[in-house]
């Protein structure tokens, strides 16, 4: 008996309620850019510059004694927080302290740091120090710059390869799953206010690449039906698609997901912020590139006539299709 | 149909042998790390018992390189450093004034007399007599500059001559700075590369990044203060004339002098020449060692033109005081006894035994050429970067095992046919890192984990495909062919965009997130090599053997 996630021949109509789910799309999207300016993302020290400091005790973390040993060194703004269920063991009590970038452009002087560490181990003797990170603020500038630059260029690399692999519409649709993808889990940060570094970068970028993995699978088979129904209403022709790859396309969520939730609840607190990003962009991605990219496509519409030879071959719906295989 | 030829098989099961075969030793890692580092510390040391006992703990005909463990698995420190490239440029122009005032005395008559005097950092200015000679002059030291050789620079000389009234300034040109830039950075990572090898800590890696930027990771160093109290130090160590001793930090030195405190006496300050006796580029060695009174010292030994000079100088100047000045700041100022001829020497000062030390492997190590300022820093304590490793270990694992029993689940025999594929697919990621070198960081486990979860999605295209073709029933053979054909396009293109976003991380990112991007990379690599070659050889393998007349996917 196989496990079977998916029934088997489905026909669902995908596109009945398409104005629903893309409504709830662009809601969703508009949302998210109101929230990145009333909320703001809770962004890290790679961003804004400044210094985290990692505390390890037996002793139960005491945010406002902590906060009362470092007013005197003023520091200007300090956030402190505790660190839940760091590694599941009882008596390790783990807290997150972070300082605003100091002045100068350094990271952060070695008697600051030693400043901080005394005063803190006056609250509580037995804190450790596992680990203290700070970047400057000319370093942080350019490491904003670096980030933004990073997802510009890899949608514009996809743009560029849709185009040259099928055409512009699916180019379009494609990329619009992407910004819808990107804008959403920046909203659903801005929401939970989790810590934006540059980690969470490198899962956007991944998000970028997986959600593209599926938009291509489902594009690749619109491709392959528009050549083989050549006269179907091009709804039907994405819904067969849509309905032909679905099992492939919850299989391989499935087991994206399995292994991501395995890393989120084990791989411990420090890239649990990072793997957040990644599950939740393969449920948003998985869900944009049928009812974002192929909703797109639909109704940006797609030349149908290839039976005459229009000097492509007539090969539906691509241009250097024949690279393939 | 189905008929793969017999070269191509040995091929793909040779690819895969020879990379599992490289990525064996990971298997083994505490094992191989102790046999690698007492092969290296032979090397350099030569052999202990102790030593050869842990060589043979890996027989050495096995490969040995290892996947490097990033800082944030091992503990250590990192630092983004910046070279004040500025700083050099004011001594290139001290360096320059020897000639300027020996070719500007050959034109006393036409110039008149001439005189440094202080200008802004970087340039050289000079008084002469005669202002109306001034086109002279600038002519004379113009013939001075020597054309640059470099690619950017052609064409162009080292220095800029004009005249301000009666004062002739002299800079470097922007090209000349631009190419001095480019030594300087390069010279002050080769320092602190040796700086940092003095310690002898594993696998350090000090790149240049950037213009003027320098990346150090030391693993197992305690903290990042302490990598910036070895490799911060400039160890800029110069023998000066002594004019005066003061209390008074801001007494006017007078033209050409310069104030500097003593470092080990409160309020004491001197007033020195600044022109340097000798300099620390002319010592060839520097040893720890004691003064006739047991107190930590460090010795030191001039080469030949040092020695000459400082020969010559204690010579003439027998009686007066001169100065020891490191980083600007006087270690000790003794008077000169007698002639001291044989370019050796010993500085005495409050020094512990870790200074002296430390002080004599910065001076060994060579002086930075510019100060170096600490934009970024990072500490990882061992016990963290334990604790994530244990963490990975564990995710990894149970990741692995869930992903493998639900193929099973969903696909039976073929199941385990790509779960094999899957296997290979992390052996082969892991054997590809030891081969190119890589470091693994905490976000590439993560990338690993990714892999695995998005490795199976090839083999997916493939069976839901044959499934597909199974319907049309064309008889099995036909189906897994026709499965693998039609789907390669879709698994291309999605691999191809995924690749795609993994190269644009690994030129962007850096750190942590390079390590991500370099697993991701390796990973859609290898996934899609088992999914194409791997398990399509297994399944053919597994036709030809069984002859199915019905299969099921």
């Amino acid at each position: 008996m196989r496990l079977k996630l998916v029934p088997k021949d489905t026909k669902w109509d995908f596109f009945k309620r398409w104005k629903l789910t893309f409504g709830a799309s662009v809601f969703a999207m508009l949302a998210s850019v109101m929230l990145f300016f009333a909320v703001g993302l809770n962004f890290g020290i790679d961003f804004l510059g400044g210094t985290t400091i990692r505390t390890e005790s037996t002793q139960a973390v005491d945010v406002g004694a902590y906060r009362q040993a470092l007013r005197p060194l003023d520091l200007g703004d300090i956030s402190i927080t505790e660190v839940f269920d760091a590694d599941f063991v009882a008596d390790k009590r783990v807290a997150q302290i972070r300082i605003q970038a100091q002045e100068g452009h350094e990271a952060i002087t070695p008697d600051t740091i030693q400043a901080i560490e005394a005063a803190l181990q006056g609250v509580d003797p037995e804190i450790t120090f596992p680990s203290v990170e700070s970047v400057g603020p000319e370093v942080s500038g350019e490491l904003v710059q670096t980030a933004i630059l990073a997802v510009v260029l890899a949608i514009a690399a996809v743009l560029f390869y849709i185009w040259l692999r099928f055409e512009w519409q699916f180019s379009l649709g494609a990329v619009a799953a992407l910004v819808h993808d990107i804008t959403v889990t920046i909203g659903i940060f801005c929401i939970l206010q989790i810590r934006f570094d540059l980690t969470i970068i490198a899962a956007l970028l991944t998000i970028v690449g997986y959600s593209l993995n599926d938009t291509v699978v489902v594009f690749d088979r619109v491709r392959e039906n528009l050549r083989r129904y050549k006269s179907t209403e091009l709804k039907q022709v994405l819904n067969i698609s849509i309905n032909e790859t679905l099992s492939r396309t919850v299989m391989t969520s499935v087991t994206t997901l399995i292994a991501l939730i395995s890393l989120y609840i084990l791989g411990g607190d420090v890239i649990r912020g990072f793997v957040f990003a990644m599950i939740w962009g393969v449920v948003v991605g998985t869900y944009s590139s049928v009812f974002v990219a192929s909703a797109i496509l639909l109704r940006l519409g797609v030349k149908r006539d290839w039976s005459k030879n229009s000097g492509d071959g007539g090969k539906a719906g691509t241009q250097f299709a024949n690279i393939d295989a | 149909m189905l008929q793969i030829p017999f070269w191509k098989r040995l091929l793909i099961w040779g690819v895969v042998v020879l990379v599992l075969f490289m990525a064996m030793p990971n298997a083994f890692y505490p094992r191989v790390e102790r046999h690698n580092d007492a092969v290296k510390l032979i090397e350099a040391e030569g052999e202990t018992p102790e030593r050869l006992a842990d060589m043979s703990a890996w027989p050495g005909w096995l490969p040995s390189s290892l996947v490097n463990l990033g800082l944030d698995l091992r503990g250590g420190a990192y630092l983004l450093a910046e070279v004040k490239v500025e700083d050099v440029y004011a001594d290139r122009m001290d360096g320059y004034w020897p000639e300027v005032r020996d070719a500007l005395r050959a034109e006393r008559e036409t110039v008149g007399s001439i005189r440094r005097v202080d200008g802004p950092a970087g340039e050289l200015h000079v008084k002469i007599a005669n202002p109306e000679a001034m086109g002279r002059a600038m002519e004379v030291v113009s013939e001075l500059s020597r054309p640059i050789l470099s690619l950017t620079g052609t064409g162009s000389n080292d220095i800029d001559v004009s005249g301000q009234g009666d004062t002739l300034v002299i800079t470097l040109s922007e090209a000349e700075k631009l190419a001095t830039d480019d030594r300087t950075v390069r010279q002050s990572l080769e320092i602190v590369r040796r700086r940092v090898d003095e310690v002898g800590t594993r696998e350090p890696s000090i790149q240049r990044q950037g213009e003027d930027r320098i990346v150090i990771s030391v693993p197992g160093i305690g903290s990042a203060d302490e990598l910036k109290e070895l490799i911060g130090t400039t160890a800029k160590l110069t023998f000066h004339g002594v004019v005066s001793r003061t209390a008074d930090p801001d007494t006017a030195p007078g033209a050409r002098n310069f104030v500097a405190p003593s470092m080990d006496e409160e309020g004491v300050y001197y007033i020195l020449s600044q022109d340097t006796v000798v300099s620390g580029e002319e010592l060839t060695d520097a040893q720890p060692s004691f003064d006739q009174n047991g107190r930590p010292a460090v010795s030191f030994r001039f080469n030949p033109t040092g020695a000459r000079k400082f020969g010559d100088y204690t010579a003439e100047n027998i009686g007066a005081p001169f100065a020891i000045v490191l980083d600007n700041e006087v270690i000790s100022a003794p008077v000169i006894q007698d002639h001291i001829p044989g370019g050796s020497g010993i500085i005495t000062g409050s020094f512990t035994v870790e200074d002296s030390t430390q002080l004599a492997v910065l001076l060994r190590a060579g002086a930075l050429p510019a100060e170096l300022t600490f934009l970024q820093e990072r500490t990882i304590g061992p016990e963290l970067g334990q604790d994530s490793i244990d963490a990975g270990k564990i995710a990894t694992i149970v990741a692995f095992v869930a992903v493998l029993v639900f193929m099973w689940l969903s696909y039976g025999l073929f199941g385990i046919f790509a779960n094999i594929a899957l296997v290979i697919n992390v052996g082969l990621i892991f054997g590809l890192l030891s081969i190119i070198g890589a470091t693994l960081t905490l976000p590439g486990i993560a990338g690993i984990v990714l892999t695995v979860g998005m490795a199976v999605d090839a083999n997916v295209l493939v069976f839901e495909r044959i499934r597909e073709e199974l319907k049309t029933a064309r008889g099995p053979s036909r189906a897994i062919e026709l499965g693998y054909e039609k789907a390669l396009s879709a698994i291309l293109d999605a691999n191809v965009t995924t690749f795609i976003t993994a190269v644009i991380l690994f030129a962007l990112g850096s750190g942590p997130v390079r390590g991500f991007a370099i697993t991701l990379g390796l990973g859609i690599l290898t996934s899609v090599f088992t999914a194409i070659y791997v398990t399509r050889l297994i399944i053919v393998m597994w036709f030809e053997r069984r002859r199915p007349k019905t299969i099921e996917v």
